[in-house]
């Protein structure tokens, strides 16, 4: 089982890409590059800053009156021609595209402002006042189960959205009977995969037929298409949806384009125009989607040689704000392979859904991967350093045996094929395992840190569409009926002149679906690559498709592919009949190579291809009884083996396993806790490779970006759901200096289950990486508790001893935990030329509010001891105009004073309070002492992070500084002096 | 992320930039590179009502050499400091900066001075100016002021440019014989903001310097014995306290002490190693 590439086949050679010269020359057309009708407005959300807060009011009347503006919907309208998105479990909960009454998570839509163009649009959008009432917010998955939580959705009752619980084999006996019970604690953290092309939308309404066209960067799965559907109120064949030719990728993510498709479906409808709305990143990094994070408790009763005889999962899995069709799809898509590459007879499951203040999740490349093989395989080198065994002989040990498959794992998963001990030796000795351990024993000898770390994964590929029902109880089922397959189409059609194009429901994401396809007809017809042209993009209107199309679960090559070569193989049988007719031959006879059909007793006697395949359309007459036409033919492919879950909740959930098995040597800085990976080797048996090249593209990319969620990528929120990853430069990907070339390995054994025995390949990487670099990083500096992402400072927390203390602690130091509240403090005090009980009517003076209030337009007195005022804060350039409420309290004249305030404006929230104490020094002089503490949100909380303590800091301070001054008396602040002040802070006018 | 509407001067002269800036006083931004102030410009962070553009101004394009000083005009880009054959020779310590300053494409378009303009507290070339002892050349319509970094600097992204007023130029001193100079930088990615950065100058005399940016609200500098002397470790540990290191998504403070402590004594020695 080598890689041969035959010589008189298409199929396994790296054949140069027909995707390529486009793209390269900035040709290839993406959604923004797709024309638009005349008079097509463009749309700009207006999103909630908060992470939970119920919507007062909203006032549009203002953004209405702005230039070039057409119409401004909300959630009411969207409300009124629309119904709730269809939920994936039984519960009494809606779910909208846009808030109505309440908004649960930073970016959440709130309107959509529809103008000329995207300038006059953003103005607009400035304009639209919302009036929100600030409610607690819960981010973490297992405070959201606490009973004192904060609620998301009342309805529920709770935040837990969905709980089940299965049992396989018999783990409690197990438990009972093993040596050892050892487990791992893990917490997933949230990421994606950003792609490089946020979403697109153009949508249309015609009101004649109650009819929408949509185009969306949309990849599917169109399951999703009866969800938009169904929210749109109109019957499928009045739901067009399209896609464009080109994508600058996906990964899955471009599947939660789909609430964005309902909303400006309506926007179109309201407008009576055209509308198109690009994402921008900002709202792609805060709001589009992004993988769950999980919280995993992960048990196994282990035998003293390592061999592990049950699983015990606890899995908290969280879907963010709302549970978003597919969801909780991430959960129970590795349902079926939850013990790996292990055979392992018992299993015991418990799966909660919980909803948080956070983005909703979906599609992500890896798709439960990373969340399961993550504590999986952490565990697997915790097993191995409790009970002193070597971590590969632990694996080894448990590996599924070559001669057990088909195998069919305790949860109903079939493994199709492989052989996973002779690939894990492969790997080990071509990729040099031996060196490895070599350098890390002498990195250890000079007192350098250096790890190994293994892991062995089972990359699931084409999805069972009944898997997600697997949430459902087996009386739910029953009731709702069975769901199953994977129902792939293809068409091959012939023009007149006897040219071939293909097409498949799969809207390519840059992967090269055209080439493969390209090789896969050319070799049953017995033509050049180059002389088939195939179109991958979809049109629900004209193409065939089926609830199941997509570019999704890495089901190109094993079912969309395999699809393709089956109605290749049906044109073949039924062009060989003509072809027999026409060279006068024996049907069985004809054989098709280099363009020509030929008589295989007697290669000279041939006809062109083109003379063969044109004849159904130039002589239909003169075809064989037994063939009707040889224009198009569609087939439609499901593999038996996905069967609905069945009543004991066993599940095939996908139809191909794939293995990977990973190592890599990592060394730590110890001074800088960087992390150097000194190898990552990667081996893959995805069955038959159709494209060497491009199946080594699909490993480089997974390990790249699984380099980025195991050391750079979070999505990381303050406690109060503000969103704190808002730019490529918070949230870190990987770029070509941060990614070493990985050594790739494969092993083919071919899937018996597909028609050109190929498995899915795009994700395993992301599924295997993470663990890997995870255990390298754990075997070097000898600690258990691995928290992704492995950023420099958290590695050096791990090996920092005691730190040198300085002879004065600065007051300001405080010891909070990274990603911990983002609470700003600071402190501050300053001597002023005034008595303590003028300084004390100053502060409860308006006028002197204004004069000292940073940027202040103006400061009206509500009570004795509340202020309203109307101001511009900021930075540097940085400004923004907030209407701020200041309130006195806790007074104690004259001594103290605590001055609240909340601040809210286009560039988010603030929220503050701080202590003023004046301490009388004599002589007429008052020291004013102040301590703060302000939580900030919104877009500056999002775009900004890395700055607004000191943007905080210098604000704040410039408040006491300028109280300061003016408590100074004519004595220090000149005109000239304050308005210098004020301009420094950003506030002059 | 379309930027609010603003008004757009472009100058050919000196004199037409600071007749638009004095117009419009502080609701006006010289924009010349634009590799921070347009991102700001598009999330509408910032909304100047004027941009003077300053980069087709001719004067203020050049980098010279004269009393033992480089000056670097407001509009030259990074790439043409970095590209300057003179640059390893006389200022050595900012040769080493440049490959840390972004990346290629944000250097072929940023300025020297706008990065000083825009006061990035963990950028490199205000520690550049900083360290070095560099001065800043202000001008308004009526009179010209020059600044050194401590009086330049007020803040997180705040400086003494008041306004009406803009950098015309920028001196770095070169340093007499004998003078060595080195810098380092953690970051999470290649080009990403500085954790901590480093820049050290050893003088003939035996004393160091060395300044520290990413910590602090502005970048901060202490004279330092060589690291062989008793008070070089408690010295350098007192410095680190004493910058108020933050956490953050990226670092935690004590991170950031830590490295201003290792980084700090490694970009020391090696300044002393490269003393001529």
């Amino acid at each position: 089982m080598t890689i041969n590439p035959s010589a008189d086949r298409w199929i396994g050679r790296s054949v140069p890409r027909v995707e390529d010269p486009a793209l390269l020359t900035g040709r290839a057309r993406f959604v923004d590059d797709i024309p638009t009708a005349v008079g097509t407005l463009e749309a700009v959300i207006v999103r909630s800053p908060h992470g939970h807060a119920t919507i007062r009011s909203i006032d549009v009347s203002q953004a209405l009156k702005s230039e070039g503006v057409a119409a401004v919907v909300t959630g009411e309208d969207v409300k009124r021609l629309t119904r709730s998105m269809t939920v994936g479990v039984k519960a009494d909960v809606q779910c909208w595209p846009i808030a109505t009454d309440r908004v649960r998570y930073v970016g959440e839509p709130v309107a959509i402002v529809i103008a000329a163009d995207r300038y006059l649009a953003e103005d607009a959008a400035d304009k639209v006042a919302v009036d929100y009432e600030v409610l607690p917010a819960v981010v973490e998955p297992v405070a959201a189960l606490q009973s004192d939580a904060p609620v998301l959705h009342p309805s529920l009752g709770s935040n837990l959205i969905n709980e089940r619980r299965f049992s396989y084999g018999d783990p409690d006996g197990a438990f009972a009977s093993a040596a050892h019970r050892i487990g791992i604690d893990v917490a997933y953290p949230r990421n994606s995969c950003t792609p490089i092309e946020t979403y697109g939308v153009i949508a249309s309404y015609e009101p004649g037929e109650d009819a929408y066209d949509i185009l969306a960067n949309f990849q599917g799965p169109f399951s999703i298409h009866a969800v938009v559907a169904r929210a749109l109120k109109v019957p499928g064949n009045r739901m067009r949806l399209r896609t464009p030719p080109s994508s600058g990728g996906s990964y899955g993510i471009k599947q939660g384009v789909f609430p964005y498709m309902i909303l400006m479906g309506v926007a179109a409808r309201i407008a009576g125009r055209p509308v198109k709305w690009i994402e921008d990143r900002l709202e792609h990094l805060a709001a589009s989607v992004s993988a769950t994070n999980r919280v995993t408790r992960l048990e196994a009763a282990v035998e003293a040689d390592g061999r592990i005889t049950a699983l015990d999962w606890d899995q908290i899995e969280d879907c963010g704000a709302h549970l978003r069709a597919p969801e909780p799809a991430t959960l129970y898509r590795m349902h079926g392979n939850m013990t790996g590459a292990y055979a392992i007879d018992n299993l015991s499951i418990r799966n909660r859904v919980v909803l948080t203040n956070k983005t909703p999740t979906g599609l992500n490349r890896g798709f439960g991967g990373p969340q399961i093989y993550f504590p999986l395989e952490r565990l697997m080198q915790r097993i191995a350093k409790e009970l002193g065994l070597d971590p590969l002989e632990v694996i080894r040990r448990n590996l599924v045996p070559a001669a057990n498959f088909p195998y069919r794992t305790a949860s109903g998963a079939l493994l199709d094929s492989g052989d996973y001990q002779s690939a894990l030796d492969r790997a080990v000795s071509k990729g040099g395992l031996d060196e490895l351990k070599r350098r890390r024993a002498e990195a250890r000898a000079e007192g350098r840190l250096y790890g190994i770390g293994l892991a062995a994964v089972v990359e699931p590929s084409v999805s069972n569409m009944g898997y997600i029902t697997t949430v459902l109880t087996p009386e739910q089922r029953d009731k709702a009926g069975p769901k199953n397959g994977a129902q792939a189409t293809a068409t091959i059609a012939i023009d007149p002149l006897g040219a071939v194009s293909v097409k498949v429901a799969s809207v390519p994401q840059g992967q090269g679906h055209r080439t493969v396809l390209s090789q896969v007809v050319a070799d049953t017809l017995g033509l050049d690559p180059k002389a088939i042209t195939v179109v991958a993009d979809v049109d629900t209107g004209r193409d065939a498709w089926s609830i199941a199309s997509g570019n999704y679960s890495s089901r190109f090559a094993p079912a969309v592919a395999g699809t393709a070569k089956l109605a290749a193989d049906r044109l073949r049988a039924k062009l060989g009949e003509v072809a027999a007719g026409q060279l006068n031959i024996q049907a069985h006879d004809v054989d098709f190579a280099n363009g020509r059909a030929f008589a295989r007793s007697n290669p000279d006697n041939s006809v062109s291809f083109a003379r063969v395949a044109a004849a159904a359309h130039w002589a239909p007459g003169t075809l064989p009884d037994s063939v009707d036409q040889t224009i198009r033919e569609t087939v439609f492919w499901t593999p038996e083996q996905l069967q609905a879950p069945n009543a004991e909740d066993k599940v095939n959930s996908s139809l191909c396993h794939g293995f990977i098995f990973d190592f890599c040597g990592v060394e730590i800085d110890r001074d800088t806790g960087e992390v150097r990976i000194d190898r990552y080797v990667t081996m893959h048996d995805c069955g038959t490779i159709l494209h060497p090249a491009m199946v080594d593209g699909q490993v480089r990319g997974g390990f790249a970006q699984a380099l980025g969620a195991a050391l750079l990528e979070e999505f990381a929120y303050g406690a109060d759901g503000s969103f704190l990853s808002g730019t490529l430069a918070d949230y870190l990907i990987p770029t070509v200096m941060e990614v070493p070339e990985p050594i790739i390995l494969h092993y083919e054994s071919p899937s018996p289950f597909t028609p050109l025995g190929a498995k899915g390949v795009g994700e395993g990487n992301c599924m295997s990486t993470p663990a890997c670099i995870a255990n390298a990083v754990a075997d070097a500096i000898g600690a258990d508790e691995i928290v992704l992402p492995l950023s420099p400072s958290r590695i050096a927390g791990l090996l920092a001893g005691d730190e040198p203390q300085p002879k004065v602690k600065p007051k300001q130091v405080e010891d909070t935990p990274p990603g911990g509240q983002r609470k700003l403090t600071g402190e501050g005090s300053a001597e002023v030329a005034a008595s303590r009980e003028e300084v004390w009517r100053m502060l409860l003076d308006p006028a002197t509010l204004e004069a000292i209030i940073p940027g202040s337009h103006g400061v009206t007195k509500v009570s004795d001891t509340h202020f309203t005022a109307d101001v511009t804060l900021g930075v540097g350039p940085v400004k923004g105009r907030y209407k701020a409420d200041i309130e006195l309290s806790d007074l104690d004249a004259p001594n103290a004073v605590t001055l609240s305030g909340k601040t809210v404006g286009a560039l988010g929230s603030g929220e503050g309070s701080g202590r003023v104490t004046l301490e009388d020094l004599g002589g007429g002089r008052t020291r004013i002492s102040y301590s703060y503490e302000a939580g900030i949100g919104g877009k500056v909380a999002s775009v900004g992070g890395r700055l607004l303590d000191g943007a905080a800091r210098v604000v704040i301070g410039q408040f006491f500084k300028a109280l300061a001054h003016h408590a100074g008396g004519g004595e220090v602040p000149g005109a000239g002096v304050f308005a210098r002040l004020k301009a420094l802070i950003g506030g002059g006018r | 992320m379309k930027p609010a509407p603003f008004d757009y001067v472009r100058a050919d002269a000196l004199g037409e930039a600071l007749d638009a800036l004095h117009e419009a006083g502080d609701e006006a931004r010289v924009i010349a590179g634009g590799q921070s102030l347009v991102p700001m410009l598009n999330m509408r962070l910032a909304r100047p009502s004027v941009l003077v553009d300053i980069t087709r101004v001719s004067e203020l394009k050049r980098i010279e050499q004269r009393k033992g000083q480089v000056f670097v005009g407001a509009a030259v880009r990074q790439v043409e400091l970095e590209h300057w054959a003179p640059l390893a020779g006389l200022l050595p310590m900012i040769a080493a900066m440049m490959p840390w300053i972004g990346h290629a494409q944000t250097r072929s378009r940023g300025t020297v001075c706008g990065s000083l303009a825009h006061a990035d507290p963990s950028a490199e070339l205000p520690l550049a100016l900083l360290a070095l002892g560099g001065e800043v050349h202000l001008r308004n319509r009526r009179k010209k002021r020059v600044l050194p970094a401590s009086a330049f600097f007020m803040g997180m992204m705040a400086t003494a440019v008041e306004p009406g007023e803009m950098i015309e130029a920028v001196a770095f001193p070169t340093h007499p014989m004998g003078t060595g100079t080195a810098f380092r930088e953690i970051a999470r990615r290649h080009g990403d903001f500085a954790i901590v950065a480093c820049a050290a100058i050893a003088r003939p005399d035996g004393t160091n310097r060395l300044a520290v940016g990413g910590v602090a609200d502005t970048p901060q500098a202490i004279d330092l014995p060589d690291p062989s002397d008793d008070g070089f470790e408690d010295a350098l540990n007192e410095f680190a306290w004493s910058l108020g290191a933050r956490d953050d998504l990226h670092a935690s403070a004590r991170y950031r002490r830590d490295l201003v402590r290792s980084l700090g004594r490694q970009t020391v020695k090696e300044a002393i190693s490269c003393r001529s």
